[in-house]
């Protein structure tokens, strides 16, 4: 194990720490915080940082040390769920047409692109209005967005294996397109799809806690990231602690997929950017 | 060429129908009558009825989206459902405040990013590659919103030097809006210049050792002139389609950054077509967007073409398809978070 982190490069050791660190805090977050997150205290409200409160409290006499801890549960389960089902989904889709390279390829790709060309955001907006903004609402409406970038990259990528030797052999042998895609082209294309992986989660953590800032997905007085910048950024020069608890832990958790995109990208020989030229 | 391009033209156009084609189903499946929003509560259902024929809205899905693509192609997009004005030009007036921030931001951006993304290339895992590098890596993982928040408060309560939010409604004059434009462009140029810098620092490096700069080096040509005359248009190129999709990135409104400094533009004018249940303005946004964002990539696509000689063969070679697929990668690294 240790021979295997040394391999991945300090770059990727940090990112990879980064991560844990945040998922372990806000996984531990109801039994290490010391305040209730949403236990207003009208008596202890907009304080600096005291013993009693590490990081202050805000307008409301909340804890911010505790709401930072458990504020991002809701954005890194929404993250963890909505990624995974969206590049699991986007992988083996982009995998079959990539094996089937027949009209069928042709028809998704025409609708991927049409997918792609709508604005993220809008999309979202209209997911969102339609089926309101529950927790399985925003991961559908993020997995409807994210699936076709992600078949696009990983289509590109087993183009270039589905025409290989045993892809061949595979098909020579009668086996259906099922097994093939699974068994043969899935695995070669492995590390374009963790690198992916990485790099839609950084993406998909901003997001939610954009939208959660604009008022779609997590709900008052539900502590999270992006609500507690925008509860927060009034009272930014009074107490800038409660802005500032959770952007460092967004940002540190986004910082930690980066590294951990790019270590692993460096490790398996997949550069983002230049795949495909080389 | 010239099929190649018509291909690629004909293609754009179906992509951007059938965009719009998906987002009007989507609209329709929106919970809610509009007659019956329209009206109020206390409507009969005669006059529901009525109103939903007036509406066109008993007629089947096919014909009024047809209907409405005609109408479209026209330029007549309909009539909002909460103000009663005609879409087209409240549409155009947002489109125009957007341009307004888009400008700047791209020109300032990909100034500044080029520039220090082909640096940071050539002074690879020096002290100057990695501060410019981790200085990009850290404004890719700052909230928009974030960055926006703090300047507001520092224009409003430090230096009043611009106005931290804006007070004009969408038919203000470009003067009087002159002056509001610059904390988003502040905003936006960092967002954007960050996916700028990486894509051209990755793209630097990697011409910077192959063959071909090699030998130029080798004939002994000073290094300034194999860096700007031969490893520059190549290394430019995976650029171009970065800096394409945040283009149409930010002509499509970017709502985070609008919704901050209450800017007027197409960002603000999306949020509050949601909000609103305004059906014709949100299909009308996305068919401008889409649009926008096709005529992007199709520029980038033909500006490539015309830099690149191996881009001009048709498709099946493999030159092509190798240049294709580096694309796509491309523009997908560079996608960012598209708010």
């Amino acid at each position: 194990m240790k021979s295997v982190l040394r391999a991945a490069g300090p770059v990727f050791i940090i990112g990879i720490a980064l991560i844990a660190i945040n998922l372990l805090l806000a996984f531990l977050a109801p039994w290490i915080s010391a305040y209730d997150p949403i236990a207003s205290n009208s008596d202890a409200a907009l304080q600096g940082p005291t013993a009693a409160h590490w990081l202050g409290t805000d307008m409301y006499g909340r804890d911010v040390l505790s709401r930072t801890l458990n504020g991002g549960r809701y954005a890194l389960l929404v993250t963890f769920l909505a990624t995974t089902i969206a590049v699991a989904a986007g992988a083996l889709l982009g995998c079959l047409v990539a094996f089937l390279n027949n009209w069928i390829d042709d028809v998704v790709m025409r609708v991927v692109d049409a997918i792609l060309s709508v604005p993220t955001i809008l999309a979202l907006l209209v997911v969102v209005a339609v089926f309101g903004s529950g927790m399985w609402v925003i991961v559908l409406a993020v997995v409807v967005v994210y699936t076709p970038a992600v078949t696009r990259v990983v289509r590109g990528a087993a183009r270039s294996v589905s025409s290989l030797d045993y892809v061949t052999a595979a098909k020579a042998r009668g086996e259906h397109a099922g097994p093939i895609v699974v068994r043969e082209i899935l695995p070669n294309v492995l590390d374009v799809v963790l690198v992916e992986y990485a790099m839609r989660a950084s993406w998909v953590v901003l997001l939610i806690s954009s939208l959660s800032f604009l008022g779609f997905g997590a709900n008052p007085p539900a502590p999270d990231w992006g609500l507690m910048v925008a509860e927060n950024r009034t009272a930014l020069t009074v107490v800038p602690l409660a802005t500032l608890g959770p952007i460092v832990a967004l940002a540190t958790f986004v910082i930690g997929l980066h590294l951990t995109a790019d270590g692993l990208g460096k490790k398996l020989g997949v550069d983002r950017a230049m795949t495909g030229v080389q | 060429m010239t099929r190649l391009i018509i291909r690629r033209l004909g293609s754009a156009v179906l992509t951007i129908i059938l965009a719009s084609l998906l987002v009007f189903l989507a609209i329709q499946a929106l919970p809610g009558d509009v007659a019956q929003q329209i009206l109020g509560r206390g409507a009969t259902q005669e006059s529901i009825d009525q109103m939903r024929s007036e509406l066109g809205l008993d007629t089947p899905v096919v014909i009024r989206y047809i209907q409405w693509l005609f109408g479209a192609v026209q330029g007549d997009f309909g009539t909002s459902l909460v103000s009663g004005d005609p879409v087209g030009p409240t549409l155009l007036l947002h489109f125009r405040n957007t341009l307004l921030i888009a400008i700047p931001t791209v020109l300032i951006s990909v100034t500044l990013s080029i520039l220090l993304g082909v640096f940071a290339g050539l002074r690879r895992n020096k002290w100057q590659d990695n501060s410019i590098s981790l200085l990009s890596l850290v404004a890719m993982s700052i909230p928009e919103f974030m960055m926006g928040a703090l300047l507001v408060l520092a224009f409003a309560i430090g230096i009043p030097l611009f106005p931290a939010v804006v007070l004009d409604g969408p038919n203000a004059t470009v003067a009087e809006l002159l002056p509001s434009i610059w904390l988003p462009v502040i905003v936006l140029s960092l967002a954007m210049a960050a996916y700028v810098i990486r894509m051209t620092r990755t793209s630097t490096i990697d011409v910077m050792t192959s063959d071909f700069i090699t030998t130029a080096q080798l004939k002994g040509l000073r290094e300034s002139r194999v860096v700007l005359r031969h490893a520059l248009p190549t290394a430019l190129l995976p650029t171009l389609n970065v800096v394409a999709i945040n283009i149409a990135w930010m002509l499509g409104g970017v709502v985070v950054v609008e919704n901050i400094f209450n800017y007027p533009g197409m960002g603000n004018l999306m949020l509050e077509a949601v909000f609103n249940r305004d059906l014709p303005i949100i299909e009308a946004v996305a068919v401008v967007s889409a649009t926008v964002y096709v005529a992007c990539n199709l520029l980038a696509d033909l500006t490539a073409m015309l830099l690149d000689p191996r881009q001009r063969l048709a498709k099946g070679s493999s030159h092509k398809a190798k240049a294709k697929a580096a694309g796509s990668q491309a523009a997908a690294a560079g996608e960012g978070i598209q708010l």
